[in-house]
């Protein structure tokens, strides 16, 4: 794509939309100029080996399960006809409404000993099921699995969709059947596509804490807040950040390293798609009860759930929730607006952007998301209030904090975006008279509109569930549902909490569900 | 325009707007104690003398850090928070303000409050037995302690060291026996274990009703919401070290933030929270004890009878938190 | 025959893109397709490579039967290569990678071996490494050979081949591809619509019309023995100019007296005469004169639009170094031995 940005306009873009995540970042590796010895030396022999190598288990498990799921399901949708097909095309992408800290809560109260199912089993005179412990790191990871992988099956079913009709025939006649044009065509070409969504589920993973603190599981951030909080040394709990920010970069060090000179040149969108198998008798039924297993676990079974408890707790409902409800969707709405425009402004600068190092301050401007919540609230607050009272009462500390969290999730469909616009498109549009804005205007801004619907809907319902950030910025006053839900489950009270996670999920189907229509139409 | 956008654009608007800037009448609070705990109180104090009471709430931790980084431009006149060891913490820090109330040292006992005047509990949280009468005689039971002896193994259900309210027993404990001890009945109680360490006690409570194990350690309010809507939950209450020590407790209380603008008008509110009808409900909304002993408790929260307290002074648990976590962290107590 | 097609008929939404088409190629021949836009080349190619099914007729293989009543063999069991119009060489893979992408049955040495000789062949054995965005068209155009060649395909078919290169690279690779097959002995079925392309490559032209083969033949019989006014007019520059037989086999026209061609059909009655450029010379001392309407400069020559005394206009190539303007009247005269006639269309 043929830069609009010049380049040292480009770099100061680039770091302005850097900063909110540098402020966390640096807070971290700052926080090593005084090493906590006395805790460090605690933490290298009880804590970290553990805890690495829980963490390191859990993201692997997790990226491994998602990656299966997001393109199995998604090469079952894209290329196969079966009953409940259309129907389930999207549904599958509903687990995205449904925070996993909620999930995580639902499944301990179902599944655990004292919950209805064992209980059941147990008066029915059915075996012990005490072996199937669901707090543990096994049942986080399948929690994890279960919200995240929408994330790699949105991402494979744009790449599967648009997947070249040409290239199945290239391979055809070079001796391979559909399979084998699927293992070493397709599948290598999603390669960046596939990559992108791992990359926001290891992340989320990574920065999680609300499904392994309610499983009790010791990861990396779980012992960031022990320290913190139990240990009082926020420096030594930045200090661990800053190990979990290390091993991100490194991560997406090798990742760009690996990729090499591939370049995926842009094929012009086809007349045609890709052929559709129906399928039939067996394989059909097998097709339909896959999807809809994982879709009953992910989203069917604990929206029922959690409604069970909601009805029991109506009388919470008062005038105050629709203000909740409203609030949430407010933040939401702005907070997505906010981000997905910040990456389009990220995206061009990264285009226009000369010097490595300007790309890699671009690259670095999205890994706020892999730091959790509240340590990056609190990289972002604690420099912010130098500058004095001013920004007390406003939003904008919060929407700052967004900012850094969550510009990786709107940058990946932005830069897909922009990278479809041949650069032959805006040449032709300057010779026919379109300066700069109007090139944006008549020629950039529809072809992006797919991309940009996905990164706000993205965003939107991202922020829909977020907690950690929510809580420490806001003003006075200032509740969502998101904060609801914590302040009923902070203090035990989960069935109360069930009410506003209802809510939350509700309010973010129809975006869901228009997220998935807008996938149909991306070209 | 897509509707939901419009939406955005208004609210955010309207929040915007209607954030104004602090005027020097209300009080602000920084709050761990939940809104649901702590708002009609609050809207109560505003009925009785017409000042507003601003709050808002998060982690103790995350309040700390949050006054700490605002510094002067503070607008916050309290912390208020479940545990003591996050009030001794915010005093180490030089965040709260020594008060020289007469009211509030003689309406909260001694070891319920900080020497110095810097906090002061507001109600007391007894953390002690909870078992199963079907399956363990009363009788049998006597302390924390003894929780770690060899015929409790399998039996033994606990809530995650990662809460508060254990690192503060597990601090009490090292103040008590020292730490070599501790760490000993630390790690006989991990023996145990029944199951995995539960995330709240009101799992935990479940667990023993439901027969995975037959004794835990729990704090008596979560009890009692659950006997609010079960009345027949077969689980009941045993008063741990009576007679060696007195059963643990714990404070929810509060200090006037050392920036705020309105010291006295945070320490007169203080004083109201500690007295007479303030102290009632604030207890009794959440099943807890009203720290002032002159206070009446509620009548279920009476039916679980006196106890002895431990009289150790509660600062001592926040001294004590980072040594009880490292403890912890050492025996395999999760 | 090695390739046969017979009878073969597909159509598309009723309406019928191949037509009856029947032709053949004999083992090491090169055909070519010819005809306008969507007359079915393409169409013609893709069944042939099992890509699309035929409705009616057959095709066949060195004798095996590929496509027909009830018998459809995949594409990818065919042993058919195909080249794209746009190369669509694999993105992700280079040079080597893509031309090795059909061996997956050698083993591994074996499989560099034959790749890194196609691509030498192909004069680009300094581009192994070179990434599908990293080559020019011509060099993609001759990576997408090598590829569709690797695994030794009883049948190489390619689509446009030379579309989107210029001409002094056209007219290069042209010849090259043209030694390449011949060397290897393979068969080839070309679709093209640059008819110097077909003439100079083919051993047989096909020319299509509406999916109905027009006629099949060598380059020479299309040019000057086309079977129809369509092949006439299609291949080569055509005019024509009324004519009587009188029955002894001699044409009168309004430039003179012409012999019918022994091939073409014995005419009787008023006929149009088809003359090629090539057939109309510049003759000072002729007295037929003709005056010039338009003129083209082709380097070596130029193509005169003239204007007969009667109104009617044929097309003349003359010498270049005989530079006259437009609106002149110059001498010409008919410069050949047998003409083909076709029925007067009124």
């Amino acid at each position: 794509m043929s830069a609009l940005t010049r380049a040292p306009a480009a770099t100061l873009v680039l770091a302005v939309l850097a900063l909110p995540a540098l402020l966390p970042i640096a807070a971290t590796l700052l926080a090593w100029s005084s090493p906590e010895t006395g805790i460090w030396a605690h933490q290298l022999q009880y804590v970290l080996p553990r805890v690495a190598l829980n963490t390191l288990l859990l993201v692997f498990w997790v990226g491994l399960g998602s990656l299966l799921l997001g393109v199995g399901l998604g090469w079952l949708v894209a290329f196969h006809e079966f009953p409940g097909r259309r129907v389930l095309s999207w549904a599958l992408l509903l687990p995205l409404a449904v925070p996993g800290y909620v999930l995580a809560v639902v499944a301990a109260g179902t599944l655990d000993y004292a919950g209805p199912v064992q209980s059941w089993f147990r008066s029915a005179g059915g075996p012990d099921l005490r072996w199937l412990q669901v707090r543990s790191l096994g049942g986080a990871a399948v929690i994890l699995t279960l919200t995240l992988y929408p994330y790699v099956y949105m991402l494979a079913r744009v790449a599967f969709d648009n997947a070249s009709r040409t290239m199945l025939e290239v391979a055809m006649t070079l001796g391979e059947d559909q399979r084998g044009h699927f293992r070493r065509v397709m599948l290598p070409m999603a390669r960046p596509a596939l990559a992108a969504g791992l990359a926001l589920v290891c992340m989320e993973t990574l920065a999680d804490f609300g499904v392994v603190a309610a499983f009790n599981v010791d990861t990396l951030t779980t012992a960031i807040y022990r320290t913190w909080y139990g240990l009082f040394s926020l420096q030594a709990a930045l200090q661990l950040a800053g190990l979990l920010v290390l091993g991100v970069l490194a991560a997406a060090w090798l990742e760009r390293r690996s990729r090499g000179r591939e370049t995926y040149a842009v094929t012009r969108p086809e007349r045609e798609r890709m052929p559709r198998r129906r399928l039939k008798g067996f394989s059909a039924v097998a097709a339909v009860v896959v999807a809809s297993v994982v879709l009953a676990l992910a989203f069917l079974l604990p929206v029922w759930q959690l409604s069970a408890w909601a009805w029991q707790h109506t009388a919470d409902l008062d005038s105050r929730y629709l203000d909740f409800a409203l609030r949430s969707l407010g933040v939401a709405g702005s907070g997505a607006l906010l981000v997905v425009a910040a990456a389009l402004l990220h995206g061009y600068a990264l285009a226009g952007a000369g010097h490595a190092w300007a790309r890699g301050l671009g690259r670095l401007a999205t890994l706020g998301y892999a730091l959790p919540g509240a340590v990056l609230a609190v990289g972002v607050f604690a420099p912010l209030n130098t500058l004095g009272g001013l920004l007390q009462g406003t939003l904008v500390v919060m929407f700052i904090a967004y900012l850094a969290r969550f510009l990786a999730v709107a940058a990946g469909p932005v830069e897909g975006g922009l990278a479809r616009i041949h650069g032959g498109l805006d040449e032709a549009a300057a010779t026919l008279g379109a300066g700069v804005a109007a090139r944006l205007r008549r020629v950039h801004l529809p072809l992006l509109r797919s991309s940009l619907l996905v990164a706000a809907i993205l965003v939107f319902v991202d922020l829909m569930k977020e907690l950690p950030i929510t809580l420490m910025t806001r003003p006075f006053g200032f509740e969502t549902l998101a904060v609801r839900i914590f302040e009923m489950a902070a203090e035990g009270e989960w069935t109360r909490a069930a009410l506003p996670a209802v809510m939350i999920v509700l309010v973010g189907l129809l975006p869901v569900y228009l997220l998935s229509r807008r996938l149909d139409h991306v070209a | 325009m897509n509707p939901a956008r419009a939406l955005a654009r208004v609210a955010l608007l309207l929040t915007l707007v209607a954030a104004p800037a602090l005027s020097a009448d209300p009080l602000v609070v920084y709050s761990a104690r939940n809104e649901q705990l702590i708002k009609p109180l609050f809207d109560r104090y505003t009925r009785e003398t017409g000042i507003e009471v601003r709050f808002t709430t998060a982690d103790a931790a995350v309040l700390i850090e949050r006054i700490a980084a605002e510094g002067n431009n503070s607008p916050a006149d309290i912390l208020m928070t479940v545990d003591a060891g996050e009030l001794w913490r915010a005093t180490e820090r030089g965040l709260l303000r020594p008060l020289k109330s007469s009211v509030l040292t003689s309406n909260i006992p001694a070891h319920l409050r900080d020497p110095e005047g810097r906090w002061f509990g507001l109600s007391m949280r007894a953390r002690t037995l909870a078992y199963d009468p079907r399956k363990v005689d009363g009788a049998s039971l006597s302390t924390y302690e003894a929780l770690a002896e060899p015929r409790w193994k399998g039996k033994l259900c606990l809530r995650t060291s990662k809460k508060v309210y254990n690192q503060s027993l597990v601090a009490m404990l090292i103040a008590q026996h020292g730490e070599a001890r501790t760490e000993q009945i630390v790690r006989g109680w991990v023996a145990n274990l029944a199951a995995p360490v539960f995330a709240n006690d009101t799992q935990l409570l479940e667990a023993i009703a439901a027969g995975q194990c037959q004794v835990g350690v729990v704090n008596t309010y979560y009890l009692g919401r659950i006997l609010k809507d079960r009345p027949e939950f077969p689980v009941k209450l045993h008063w741990a070290n009576q007679g060696s020590g007195g059963a643990h407790v714990n404070v929810s209380g509060a200090g006037v933030v050392a920036t705020s603008r309105q010291a006295a008008a945070a320490e007169r509110f203080l004083e109201w929270l500690s007295a007479g009808e303030a102290q009632r409900f604030f207890a009794a909304v959440n099943a807890e004890y009203p720290a002032n002993a002159q206070v009446g408790v509620d009548p279920l929260v009476a039916g679980w009878g006196q106890f002895e307290s431990s009289q150790i002074n509660l600062g001592e648990a926040g001294k004590l938190q980072p040594q009880a976590v490292r403890l912890m962290d050492r025996a395999g107590y999760r | 025959m090695w390739l046969e097609v017979k009878a073969a008929t597909r159509r598309f939404e009723g309406r019928a893109a191949l037509d009856g088409l029947h032709f053949g190629l004999a083992e090491g021949e090169i055909g070519c397709l010819l005809g306008p836009s969507g007359c079915g080349k393409t169409t013609t190619l893709r069944c042939i490579a099992g890509l699309e099914t035929l409705d009616q007729g057959h095709i066949l293989c060195r004798g095996e039967l590929l496509s027909g009543p009830g018998v459809h063999r995949p594409a990818h069991q065919r042993g058919i290569g195909l080249v794209f119009q746009d190369h669509a060489l694999f993105p992700h893979l280079n040079a080597l990678g893509n031309v090795e992408f059909g061996l997956s049955q050698l083993p591994a040495t074996e499989r560099r071996r034959r790749a890194t000789d196609l691509l030498e062949r192909v004069g680009l054995a300094d581009r192994l490494d070179a990434f599908p965005g990293q080559l020019s068209g011509g060099q993609q155009q001759r990576v997408a050979l090598a590829r569709a060649l690797a695994p030794g395909p009883s049948l190489l078919l390619m689509d446009e081949p030379f579309a989107n290169l210029d001409v002094a690279l056209r007219e290069r690779l042209v010849g090259e591809l043209g030694e390449l097959l011949r060397r290897s002995g393979t068969t080839a079925l070309v679709v093209t619509h640059e008819q110097q392309d077909a003439f100079t490559l083919a051993d047989r032209i096909g020319l299509i019309q509406e999916g109905r083969l027009a006629q099949w033949g060598t380059p020479y019989d299309l040019y000057h023995r086309p079977t129809s006014r369509f092949a006439a007019e299609f291949v080569g520059r055509a005019s024509f100019i009324p004519a009587c037989c009188d029955g002894s086999g001699v044409l009168q026209s309004e430039l003179g007296p012409l012999r019918e061609d022994p091939h073409s059909t014995h005419c009787s009655g008023p006929v149009d005469v088809l003359l090629r450029p090539d057939d109309v010379v510049h003759d000072d001392d002729s007295p037929l004169k003709a005056r010039i309407v338009e003129r083209s400069f082709r380097g070596a020559e130029f193509l005169y639009t003239l204007e007969l005394a009667s109104g009617r206009r044929v097309l003349s190539v003359v010498p270049s170094h005989h530079d006259h303007r437009v609106g002149e009247a110059i001498g010409i005269r008919l410069d050949t031995d047998h003409v083909i006639t076709f029925p007067t269309t009124g």
